[in-house]
């Protein structure tokens, strides 16, 4: 939606990891999902994702995708070491 | 304290006086003195920051967005070829609304390869969204150097500046330099407290696509702080004035200009010897003054509006040409008068390109041929001055 | 005072560069305003330069180069085989160069203006500045155009050596010392 010039930051400022101007998650064909009895909790796939849709609450729990920005590249499910995660077609 | 100091050393006193957190440079002569005594300076434990050392001049502007993104005071300086291959950063770091500082000294580009004064380097930067200030002296490019950081960090303006310096006739001349106490400078700027940073707590991205939908809204805010810097600049040279006793004039630096109904309007160091030359004339009963533009962005509009008010004639000096068009310094000047009512008769002159060196008889010249056009009529928009012509006529 | 215009002949590694900024400096000292450069050239060592001194009682704010000195500085006699040194010297204007009196004598067929003569490359090896292959002599000549000039006391010069050079400061300023009382005057 559009802004007027006194509703924005001086610089497009993103707020991480949501992006107010442009939700991305429409944007999949495949989804990532987190398979809990394979994951360790390294958060090799939180490091890796290049639009921070992973989300991490704290080091003992498992890391959860926010659906609303992913847009599905895979780079998750491929750098993950256990291949816990899997590509889903969106339906 | 007095030094008699280069223009070089007066910018690494410059630019340690206001305490950066991060210098990032490459070497390019004629600036990389300035380089050296910074390096000086932080070897001798004078100066507490982080020098970045990189293997390009578009990596050293990188390195200050960086810097600066989390919340550093960031200096830096090049020249010429340096400054073309920031170009594309210079863009990121105007419109990443960072208020980095960085001295230019003017060099001519190549080729032919010259290391000799020319403002076309910082001049084909002129829409990056940085604001540029020229200078007439050493000691002006240190008090530009505390000031620029001053107007650029204030939170309705929020962008760079760029500082010119001409090649050689100040880069490597020395002159004597008032070197400011650090407790006044410190009393004067403030530490940059940036409304926005980098920071790991509360993570936050920077520069992300925008769709057509809301670009024009981000530009138009730039097009507003830099509309604020013009006053901005006047207000902060006046605060300067009252700490440390002298003025570099603002936006436009006028000279004799009372009364005035010849106008010369120069930029740099061509400035002071017209001042000289200016003197000359007013004792010789000619109605003369010199407009020194200081500021180029933003352009200031108002004041060359006003000066020429009730002048017959402007000539303009420029140290560089747009090839298939005129000056740009004249340029401006017609484009910020037309429309006016009252509008001189107004020249361009190309001087001292590529380092050709401007002298007073030259000056005289030029004034004498305004006088002439003013009651003649003009013979032609544009003239080159001590151009070697065929057959060796000057 | 009004406008003085030094401009001083070396060879890149003798220092005429900071001869010019040191007159400067002493010249400030004593309360004129100055401004010092270098010919804007590429400086190589072994190369010919030039660089200028301005002096002045007033504000200096001509800012082109210097084109007719009221005083030239040579720093080695053999760039007088193939520079005019004297290009452009005022009426009035002297020559102060580097080598016994005897031997500047030969120089005066090329111009009418007063010489006058110091064995810096002499003084200098005697005090130990530079190489006897390449000595440098600047401090001395500044020393001896002190005196052959009158534009500065030789205290002052002491002053700026000690203000600006780094090495050897005191052997500097004996240099200067030396070859101000060692000036030879042929007037023109």
């Amino acid at each position: 939606m559009p802004y007027d010039h006194e509703s924005i930051p001086p610089t497009p400022i993103t707020s991480v990891p949501s992006d107010q101007f442009l939700k991305t998650g429409s944007w999949r064909t495949f989804r990532p999902v987190i398979d809990r009895d394979k994951c360790i909790k390294c958060f090799i796939c939180w490091k890796f994702c290049p639009d921070v849709s992973v989300r991490v609450k704290d080091e003992d729990s498992y890391p959860e995708i926010d659906y609303e920005f992913c847009k599905g590249c895979g780079i998750c499910a491929r750098e993950c070491p256990k291949d816990a995660i899997d590509m889903v077609l969106e339906v | 304290m007095r030094k008699v100091i280069t223009g070089n050393h007066a910018t690494a006193y410059g630019a340690k006086l206001s305490r950066p957190g991060v210098i990032s440079a490459y070497p390019i002569t004629p600036q990389t003195t300035i380089v050296e005594h910074i390096a000086d300076f932080i070897a001798d434990g004078e100066l507490s920051c982080e020098f970045v050392k990189v293997e390009s001049e578009h990596s050293a502007m990188a390195a200050c967005i960086s810097a600066q993104n989390t919340g550093a005071r960031t200096f830096t300086a090049t020249s010429a070829h340096g400054l073309a291959l920031m170009h594309e950063m210079l863009m990121w770091a105007a419109a990443g609304r960072l208020p980095i500082v960085m001295v230019n000294v003017n060099r001519a580009m190549g080729p032919p390869w010259s290391i000799w004064a020319d403002h076309l380097d910082s001049v084909a930067q002129r829409d990056t969204g940085w604001m540029q200030v020229y200078c007439e002296d050493n000691q002006e490019i240190l008090d530009t150097t505390i000031m620029s950081f001053k107007v650029g960090e204030s939170r309705d303006v929020l962008m760079p500046t760029m500082i010119a310096e001409d090649a050689f006739y100040l880069s490597h001349t020395v002159e004597p330099v008032d070197i400011p106490d650090q407790e006044d400078v410190d009393a004067f700027l403030p530490p940059y407290d940036p409304p926005f940073k980098l920071d790991v707590d509360d993570p936050k991205g920077f520069g992300s696509l925008v769709m057509p939908n809301n670009y024009m809204e981000f530009r138009y805010l730039m097009k507003l702080a830099l509309d604020r810097a013009r006053e901005r600049i006047v207000e902060v040279d006046r605060e300067f004035e009252e700490a440390f006793g002298r003025s570099h004039g603002g936006l436009v630096d006028l000279y004799r200009c009372e009364d005035a109904e010849y106008l010369i309007v120069a930029v740099g160091t061509t400035s002071s010897t017209v001042r000289e030359v200016v003197d000359q004339l007013r004792s010789e009963g000619e109605k003369v003054g010199l407009a020194r533009i200081r500021v180029f962005r933003p352009f200031p509009v108002d004041e060359v509006r006003a000066m020429v008010r009730g002048v017959k004639g402007v000539a303009v000096l420029d140290r560089v040409y747009s090839f298939g068009a005129f000056g740009p310094f004249y340029t401006e000047l017609i484009a910020a008068l037309y429309g006016q009512d009252e509008r001189p008769v107004i020249k361009d002159y190309l001087v001292g390109i590529g380092g050709r060196d401007v002298r007073s008889k030259h000056i005289r010249d030029i004034y004498s041929n305004l006088k002439a056009v003013t009651r003649d009529g003009l013979d032609s928009e544009t003239e080159w001055i001590d151009l070697n012509r065929p057959g060796g006529g000057a | 005072m009004d406008l003085i215009e030094i401009r001083f002949h070396g060879r890149g590694g003798q220092g005429a560069v900071i001869a010019s900024r040191l007159l400067a400096e002493a010249a400030f000292i004593e309360g004129k305003d100055v401004q010092a450069f270098p010919f804007f050239g590429v400086e190589r060592r072994g190369a010919p330069v030039t660089a200028f001194t301005k002096i002045d009682d007033r504000p200096i704010r001509i800012k082109s180069e210097i084109y007719e000195p009221d005083h030239v500085i040579v720093l080695d006699t053999a760039l007088l085989g193939y520079i005019d040194v004297v290009q452009g010297l005022k009426p009035g204007g002297r020559v102060l160069i580097n080598c016994p009196l005897e031997r500047a004598a030969q120089y005066r067929a090329r111009s009418k203006a007063p010489i006058d003569a110091v064995d810096g490359t002499g003084i200098a090896i005697g005090h130990g500045l530079g190489s006897r292959e390449s000595p440098i002599v600047n401090t001395s000549m500044l020393g001896a155009f002190a005196r052959s000039s009158g534009l500065v006391g030789i205290d002052a010069v002491a002053e700026a050596i000690r203000r600006q050079v780094r090495r050897k400061v005191e052997a500097n300023i004996e240099a200067a010392r030396d070859a101000h009382d060692r000036v030879d005057t042929m007037e023109g």
